[in-house]
């Protein structure tokens, strides 16, 4: 399989006044692949997410997507518009579902835009012309579809606040799908799962990323998921990349271990030390090249 | 010694009784009673002739109410207590009171349209009566038209009545410059006062919560200030007069009609009686507000309807899944309001004369309180709660000046006992087992 580029960050810094949260950072996510971006808390990685989810306007840098041949400027687009236009879906650190509505409501909020498109300016809507509820059903077909695969189809007409914490995880995911993405941006979709469900999850991942031929890009704390199914690994420390590579090459990395454990543990092989920022740097614009 | 200090310990431990904390509650809150009683109500002042002040002095009116307050409060504390020893069975009994009440939604609503459309024709019915349940109607359109902005999109509007007098506005500048009739002027008032809703809508797209809730408060009453100064318009204080009545398909409600114009009991063969007015604009009223309701129950269902509400549960989320808040937000002020501008030109109509006194602050007040009350976004709630605030202060005359005082303390009673509004259920727009 070889892997085809969805979205090419180049040389993306975003300043919040003289605080630099993401400091000229480049990497690539393929169709198809799963990319973790991990990194100590602070490190900038829901900031990247924010950036490439119309949330924050960039200070500097570029993020194309290659959607259907063309390439698209993500930092160009309107926040709002991204999810249908360059077909980037995410989810948040803290759920945020429509807790005041039910599972099933918010699937279909979830298919806004081509239902909107189907009610003509809610006219088709009112007078519930067949086009309109054929295009309901069909939101509703793709909503059951989903419900199935995450294990909530009998649990459809609950409020989403009504589900347990684990449920309301996939359920922001299956709303973020609802939207037909090519790339899916996970925000610690494991955080307070227990073990099994985290199993769950990966399982849940690696289906969609193979059965729907998507790009997902996931930021996780939690190691069992990140080096289990993650087929590329972003490694982020004070808003730089440190590291990029397979899972193996990440954990073997002496930037990676100093990053997790602390400067102490370094201080033994302290001969090296001087030498690594330079080779993190290096290390970084080698990906821009392959990007750009 | 040891049964001695067995003994202690076991004084010690054990609690006083449940009914000394009551006591002592009950005592301060007579106290505070009196306390507050004593300038206001035990020392009066009096005329002694001249022009003099006397003072007369009534501490046995301050005694009664203190000891009221003391009795009151232990009665409602000893209350609590027994209810909360056996909470089961009370919550057992509300929740099959609100399961009937979900099954029988059908039923209920058809009994009250009956009851609705019946009213002018039952034995008991009055002129009085009509006229109230006209006011009633009105504001349980108003109502419906708010629960659209506040209910559905989660919008805090306190200047509601600003849309409300556009639309009574509209109809009365066409009528008197352009002699309009209402039902030609009834789309044109819906229609301005949407554009004023989309007006407003813009400079707050941003705000929330406490903050539109200032800006509409300030909206509200820039649009009745301006009715009362800009007087070469829209004759300031005076109002506008003689605003045109609705007529029948063309048949006038008049004893007497100028020539070629006819009359509606001339043409039905009937004697002429003031009520067929009365109770045509009753009838008027209520298809208007049963349209409002059909549209707003229709279009919850539709993705517009859902994005508002998604957009009052949270907007992030509703941003990144691609909707446009600014359309969303913008479309429940422009609905919110032609219900508004619907209503108003009713109302002028009905009324034949509007000023600004008719639209300030307190209807915008109301009318939030009648969503409130309701239960946010409940259709059914908007209709009892509008019954309940219109028609209880009106009930109320008997008691003179204590009627507001009698509306205030059920405000409270409704709002302790039923603290998400009279219907606080929320029917799902869809769901999977219907569409199987």
């Amino acid at each position: 399989m070889s892997p085809v580029p969805l979205l090419a960050v180049e040389n993306l810094t975003m300043c919040f006044g003289g605080l630099v949260a993401v400091d000229n950072i480049s990497f690539t996510a393929y169709r198809g692949e799963i990319t973790a971006i991990i990194g100590p808390n602070g490190a900038g990685k829901t900031t990247v997410f924010n950036c490439l989810t119309g949330f924050y306007r960039p200070s500097a840098g570029r993020l194309a997507v290659h959607k259907d041949g063309e390439i698209l400027q993500l930092e160009r687009i309107e926040g709002f518009r991204i999810v249908r236009r360059a077909g980037i879906a995410r989810t948040f650190q803290n759920i945020r579902l429509f807790a005041g509505m039910t599972v099933l409501e918010n699937l279909i909020v979830a298919q806004h835009n081509p239902l909107m498109k189907a009610s003509v300016f809610s006219l088709a809507g009112l007078l519930g012309l067949p086009r309109y509820r054929a295009a309901e059903r069909a939101a509703v077909e793709r909503a059951r579809h989903w419900l199935d695969r995450i294990g909530l189809t009998d649990r459809a007409d609950w409020l989403a606040a009504a589900l347990p914490y684990g449920a309301q995880r996939r359920l922001e995911i299956a709303r973020a799908l609802c939207t037909g993405p090519a790339l899916l941006c996970l925000d610690e979709p494991a955080a307070g799962l227990n073990p099994r469900e985290s199993a769950e999850l990966n399982d849940l991942l690696l289906g969609v990323r193979d059965e729907e031929q998507i790009g997902i890009l996931l930021i996780e704390h939690d190691m069992s998921v990140v080096m289990g199914i993650s087929d590329h690994v972003i490694v982020l420390d004070y808003g730089r990349k440190i590291a990029d590579g397979t899972p193996a090459e990440v954990r073997a990395d002496p930037e990676v271990i100093k990053a997790y454990l602390g400067e102490d543990e370094i201080d033994n092989a302290a001969e090296e030390a001087p030498l690594r920022p330079l080779a993190g740097r290096e290390g970084g614009a080698r990906a821009n090249g392959a990007a750009a | 010694m040891t049964a001695a200090a067995g003994l202690a310990v076991d004084s010690a431990a054990k609690p006083p009784a449940f009914w000394v904390p009551f006591l002592k509650d009950a005592v301060l809150a007579a106290l505070v009673a009196v306390l507050l009683a004593l300038p206001l109500v035990g020392l009066q002042t009096y005329d002694i002739g001249g022009g003099a002040l006397g003072i007369r002095t009534h501490f046995d009116w301050v005694a009664i109410g203190g000891a009221a307050v003391f009795a009151g409060r232990l009665a409602l504390r000893v209350l609590q207590q027994l209810y909360r020893t056996r909470p089961t069975g009370r919550a057992r009994v509300l929740i099959s009171i609100a399961a009937w009440g979900n099954r029988q939604a059908l039923p209920i609503t058809l009994l009250g349209i009956g009851f609705a459309v019946a009213l002018p024709f039952l034995p008991f019915s009055s002129r009085y009566l009509i006229d109230l349940g006209t006011t009633v109607l009105i504001y349980v359109m108003l109502g419906w038209g708010l629960n659209v902005v506040v209910g559905l999109a989660g919008l805090l509007d306190l200047g509601y009545v600003a849309f409300y007098a556009v639309g009574a506005y509209t109809f009365g500048l066409l009528a008197r410059d352009l002699d309009f009739t209402f039902w030609e002027a009834l789309p044109f008032s819906g229609l301005v006062a949407a554009s004023f809703g989309v007006v407003l809508g813009f400079p707050v797209l941003r705000l929330r919560g406490d903050y539109l809730a200032i800006v509409t408060l300030g909206f509200g009453e820039i649009i009745r200030i301006v009715l009362l100064n800009w007087a070469p318009v829209t004759g300031g204080p005076n109002g506008i007069g003689g605003i045109p009545r609705p007529s029948f398909f063309g048949l006038h409600f008049a004893r007497s009609a100028p020539e070629g114009v006819a009359t509606f009991h001339q043409f039905f063969g009937l004697e002429f009686s003031p009520d067929h007015r009365v109770i045509f604009l009753y009838f008027v009223i209520l298809a208007m507000a049963l349209l409002t309701n059909a549209f707003t129950l229709r279009i919850r269902q539709l993705p517009i309807g859902r994005a508002w509400e998604a957009l009052r549960e949270d907007e992030v989320a509703c941003r990144a899944l691609g909707i446009n808040p600014t359309t969303v937000k913008l479309s429940a002020f422009a609905i919110g309001a032609m219900f508004g501008g619907f209503a108003g030109c009713f109302f002028a109509t009905r009324q034949g004369f509007i000023s600004p006194e008719s639209f300030t602050f307190i209807e915008s007040a109301t009318i939030l309180a009648i969503v409130v009350l309701g239960g946010m976004g409940s259709q059914l709630g908007v209709v009892l709660a509008a019954v309940l605030l219109v028609s209880l202060p009106e009930f109320g005359r008997a008691f003179a000046e204590f009627r507001m005082l009698i509306f205030g303390a059920a405000m409270v009673g409704v709002m302790v006992w039923r603290p998400r509004g009279l219907i606080a259920h929320r029917e799902p727009t869809l769901r999977l087992g219907s569409s199987r």
